[in-house]
């Protein structure tokens, strides 16, 4: 690949699932990390029960990671012919895993409000 | 000064943080180099994937310039989805678009083919009766394919009586699908073919046997299908270590090498069809055959004298330089994608690496001075041997592999990270090759 820009990776990514929607996902991470950054600040500390039960979305987020891609790409567990599938793989699942679990932590904090209230 | 420990989180403080981060990211933003002014008449021929590209590389490059670009298809394909759609993975929509939609503001489209070039007059008259001159001539209508060189195959053959054609566009691949799924339920014999002209993409005939022969394998169960390449010489690919490796990936999955069998002629009634041999014709019986017919530059190309004189000569690929795609005894007029008369390069990866080569060395010309970038001949092929696994090989002009993520991604392994590049970002880098941004 010649000329690999981050400009060229928006475009490819922009491709890959439409300009609203690579748009709107972005947007939805930015969100959700803001939100997390924001009950971070605001609690002043990491509450571990939540962190808990985000830890324990964690396998689901990943699992539905993997066969969320498989899906979208006609693709079986089988297919995984080297190393680098395998990494890609794991990428995969550990994006789903951190994922979710920021998203499960920041919607317990919004919705039960801040410790000290709950 | 406050001690580290003395920072702390604030509400302030983070929105202080967002919007720097904000204004860091909308100040590094590229600067758009200096556009060139000129009043030169650029003229493409074909709006496909090699003349889009340009035509929308010129326009952010070129300022002033009249660039008009002749294609008589409203519809433009996405020729590498063909191989997804005749495997039953994708639908014939996945490969269309209308050719307007990829043009830029200040790119004319005139919606009729050229008819004819007089590159001594420096003119290009169309189907339509207008004429353009022009002060350089991009010649990029693609490849015609000659169906009537095979004996009794028409394209309205296609789908019926065990009869595949992918190449001919999207309805066809989708009908080639029809045939093809039919074959992999019932089992029976397949025979692969291959043009013996130059072909697009090389590859695909590669692709499609084993596609169809894994989607058979797992839909009827092995030892169902008696599957056939028929190859147009003595190997199986141009590249002779992956003609190797795809010799032995055949013998792992049953796959028959038929050398030196070109298609001829077929009998669509009997499911009979005849090859030329070194030995004399055969004949093969089949339940599902797959067609490519020979390649050719189209007669309007042909007809005016830029093809080579002593090379392909019943083909009739534009004489160029191999390295800059510039016409050897017309130095304003150039030719990309299928119709160059180069080794290799029929595919969109070749005409992706070409692009930025023409745009160089045309813009050097109106400036006056001598351009610099040199095409190596770098083609690339998903070679898909699964549903789910593919070998990336990527090569040049001299049989060499030059894999782009060496280390990471094996150009001989079968892997699945291939695969992902063929059905996920293929389309995607396509197409933003297509506006001129990859």
């Amino acid at each position: 690949m010649e000329q690999l820009t981050p400009e060229t990776l928006i475009a490819v990514f922009e491709e890959i699932f439409g300009r609203v929607l690579f748009w709107v996902m972005v947007a939805a991470a930015v969100v959700v990390t803001l939100a997390f950054l924001y009950v971070l600040i605001r609690d002043r500390s990491m509450s571990m029960r939540k962190f808990l039960l985000s830890q324990l979305s964690m396998p689901f987020g990943a699992v539905a990671a993997v066969i969320f891609v498989l899906a979208m790409t006609h693709s079986q567990l089988r297919d995984m012919g080297g190393a680098i599938d395998v990494i890609v793989l794991l990428g995969i699942a550990a994006m789903g895993a951190v994922g979710i679990a920021i998203f499960v932590y920041t919607a317990q904090s919004l919705l039960r409000g801040k410790p000290d209230e709950s | 000064m406050k001690s580290i420990n003395e920072i702390q989180p604030s509400r302030r403080a983070f929105l202080g943080l967002t919007l720097g981060g904000l204004a860091t990211a909308a100040a590094v933003r590229p600067a758009s180099a200096q556009r060139v002014q000129t009043k030169a008449r650029i003229v493409i021929i074909g709006a496909g994937a090699a003349g889009t590209s340009l035509a929308n590389r010129l326009v952010g490059r070129l300022d002033g310039a009249e660039i008009t670009i002749l294609d008589p298809s409203t519809e433009h394909l996405y020729q590498p989805g063909l191989s997804l759609v005749a495997a039953g993975l994708k639908p014939a929509s996945y490969t269309q678009s209308n050719t307007a939609d990829w043009l830029s503001k200040g790119i004319t489209l005139i919606p009729e083919a050229a008819a004819a070039i007089d590159p001594v007059a420096k003119t290009v008259s169309t189907s339509g009766a207008q004429t353009f001159a022009y002060d350089f001539l991009v010649v990029a209508p693609g490849l015609v394919l000659d169906h009537d060189a095979i004996e009794g195959f028409s394209l309205d053959l296609v789908g019926t009586n065990g009869i595949g054609a992918l190449y001919p566009g999207a309805q066809y691949a989708a009908k080639t699908w029809e045939a093809a799924s039919k074959f992999t339920e019932d089992g029976g014999v397949g025979i692969f073919t291959r043009p013996a002209t130059e072909m697009k993409c090389a590859g695909a005939p590669l692709k499609h046997a084993f596609l169809i022969e894994d989607i058979a394998t797992r839909t009827a169960g092995a030892g169902k299908h008696e599957m056939h390449y028929a190859s147009n010489n003595n190997s199986l690919f141009g590249l002779p270590i992956v003609s190797e490796k795809v010799r032995m990936l055949f013998e792992d999955r049953g796959i028959t090498p038929q050398y030196s069998h070109v298609l001829k002629a077929i009998e669509p009634g009997r499911k009979i069809a005849t090859f030329a041999t070194p030995e004399g014709d055969t004949e093969m019986g089949y339940d599902y055959l797959h067609v490519i017919s020979p390649q050719r530059a189209p007669d309007v190309v042909r007809q005016s004298g830029l093809s080579w004189a002593d090379k392909w000569t019943d083909q009739g690929w534009v004489e160029v330089d191999q390295q800059t795609l510039r016409h050897l005894r017309y130095p304003e007029v150039f030719a990309l994608g299928d119709v160059a008369g180069v080794p290799k390069g029929k595919t969109a990866a070749s005409v992706k690496w070409q692009v930025p080569v023409v745009e160089d060395h045309l813009i050097a010309a109106i400036e006056g001075r001598e351009g610099n970038a040199v095409y190596d001949g770098y083609t690339s092929c998903p070679l898909m041997t699964r549903v789910g696994r593919a070998m990336l090989v990527e090569f040049d002009y001299h049989n060499n592999l030059t894999p782009s993520f060496p280390g990471i991604i094996a150009p001989l392994e079968e892997l699945w990270i291939s695969w992902l590049m063929e059905e996920v970002a293929l389309k995607a880098t396509y197409n933003a090759m297509l506006r001129g941004k990859a």
